[in-house]
């Protein structure tokens, strides 16, 4: 493994979208920054702008306002970038996949690299599923 | 002149205070999360970062903005905290060849990075960093006073020498400049100026990653942000070793002062972390008000207190 995949694989830092979100996986993700999860433990932490983002954590279902800005901050991610769908409207539009504002799960918009399923899903699974993003880099 | 190319990028320059900066930047994000009753990251965590962005992540240039000095002011930024760096370290290892500089040197060398990094913002053409770069330019207008009024301080505790090695010999001699009364005001202004300088939180207003989306820096990635992210490593660790010569007595590597040297500049860095940790953001005004009348009675209380002897 060469410094600069290794390099990459210690330090992924995590730009959070926010779509049409109930607002309880976003609760769940900041759980991880807590003392009992510490994600800055494996070199991860949330930034604030795109351009220094390594991981781009999709939540909530992404109805037709929110595809165009999804979009937009994709393009303006520096890249190599791996994108997270998070939560069971990340993945799959869960109770919305059938709303008429809907406009289609993450992976219709951009290329996913990982889901993790569960409404919301625990902090541990946000955990394990960026600890095995990092081992396939 | 290869020695001093040596002096600038090698020890004690570029290379040198890079690398005791990373371990500086890896001490404040551990006592940071120490602080917090978190484990922290790895040692080593700072010099993957700059890896990363330096040689993995791709660079964005503006489309509505001005390439050139979006390119160029982060090198220049490095370039001024190196002289800084170089002026500031070689009196604390002893070495005496090459250009000695003075205090009033420091001064304008040490307003480059940051000045740099305004103009880089500004040549962003994104809205936000020119938020960053109104506000950074009114921290730059508050401390900057305070700091050539310490300096000011220094230079006349010191017998107006203003060689910052005759000024640690001075101190060896007669003792530190803290050990009294008005060095104590100035060097609470100090702690509070570099606080400001080196941008850490209750005066991080200019890239506040929550309410700018970090502000100067949010249009550099890739390269661009490794070089500024090293300009911040260097400068974490040439401040406090700065402060520590002004007023701790100064830094000297022989024999059991090595262990002295090494925990003044710590307990400075320390300092500084725990402010950065027990503070929340204040708001810009609020700043500016607490530099231009606080900061700025603190250190002229101090002069006065000086000329009267105390």
């Amino acid at each position: 493994m060469g410094l600069k995949s290794f390099s990459l694989k210690k330090s992924l830092w995590v730009f959070h979208f926010g779509g049409a979100s109930c607002n309880n996986c976003d609760i769940e993700i900041l759980d991880c920054l807590t003392p009992r999860y510490d994600v800055e433990r494996f070199g991860m932490k949330l930034v604030g702008s795109p351009r220094h983002a390594d991981v781009l954590l999709v939540n909530g279902s992404i109805n037709q306002r929110d595809k165009p800005r999804l979009l937009e901050v994709y393009d303006q991610i520096a890249k190599p970038v791996f994108v997270v769908a998070f939560g069971a409207c990340g993945c799959t539009g869960g109770i919305f996949a059938e709303g008429i504002t809907f406009a289609g799960p993450v992976d219709n918009i951009i290329p996913v690299d990982a889901y993790i399923p569960g409404c919301p899903p625990k902090p541990e699974a946000m955990l394990s599923t960026l600890m095995k993003l990092a081992e396939t880099i | 002149m290869a020695e001093q190319l040596f002096y600038f990028f090698v020890y004690p320059g570029m290379l040198f205070a890079g690398i005791i900066g990373i371990i500086f930047a890896w001490a404040d994000r551990k006592v940071t999360a120490r602080v917090q009753f978190r484990q922290g990251p790895p040692i080593l965590q700072p010099f993957y970062d700059f890896i990363k962005l330096l040689l993995v992540k791709e660079t964005i240039l503006p489309k509505k903005g001005s390439v050139i000095f979006f390119l160029l002011t982060p090198v220049l930024g490095l370039f001024g905290a190196t002289a800084a760096a170089v002026i500031i370290l070689m009196p604390a290892f002893g070495l005496t060849s090459g250009f000695q500089g003075d205090i009033i040197v420091l001064f304008y060398l040490l307003a480059i990075p940051t000045l740099m990094f305004i103009v880089g913002a500004l040549a962003s053409g994104n809205p936000l960093s020119a938020v960053g770069a109104s506000r950074e330019i009114k921290m730059v207008l508050s401390y900057e006073l305070s700091f050539i009024l310490i300096i000011a301080g220094v230079i006349l505790k010191s017998d107006m020498t203003l060689q910052l090695n005759e000024i640690m010999a001075l101190q060896q001699s007669q003792g530190a400049f803290i050990a009294s009364l008005s060095g104590i005001l100035m060097f609470i202004g100090a702690i509070f100026v570099i606080q400001g300088k080196s941008g850490l939180v209750p005066f991080d207003m200019a890239e506040a990653e929550t309410e700018l989306a970090e502000g100067i820096f949010m249009e550099f990635s890739g390269t661009v942000y490794a070089i500024i992210k090293f300009t911040k490593y260097i400068l974490l660790f040439i401040l406090p070793v700065f402060i520590a010569e002004m007023f701790l007595g100064g830094l000297h590597f022989a024999g059991i002062d090595i262990l002295w040297s090494i925990l003044k500049v710590l307990l400075v860095l320390v300092l500084i972390i725990l402010i950065r940790n027990t503070n929340p953001r204040l708001k810009i005004g609020q700043a500016m008000q607490f530099y231009l009348l606080w900061v700025n009675l603190l250190v002229i209380a101090g002069l006065v207190l000086h000329y009267l002897g105390i």
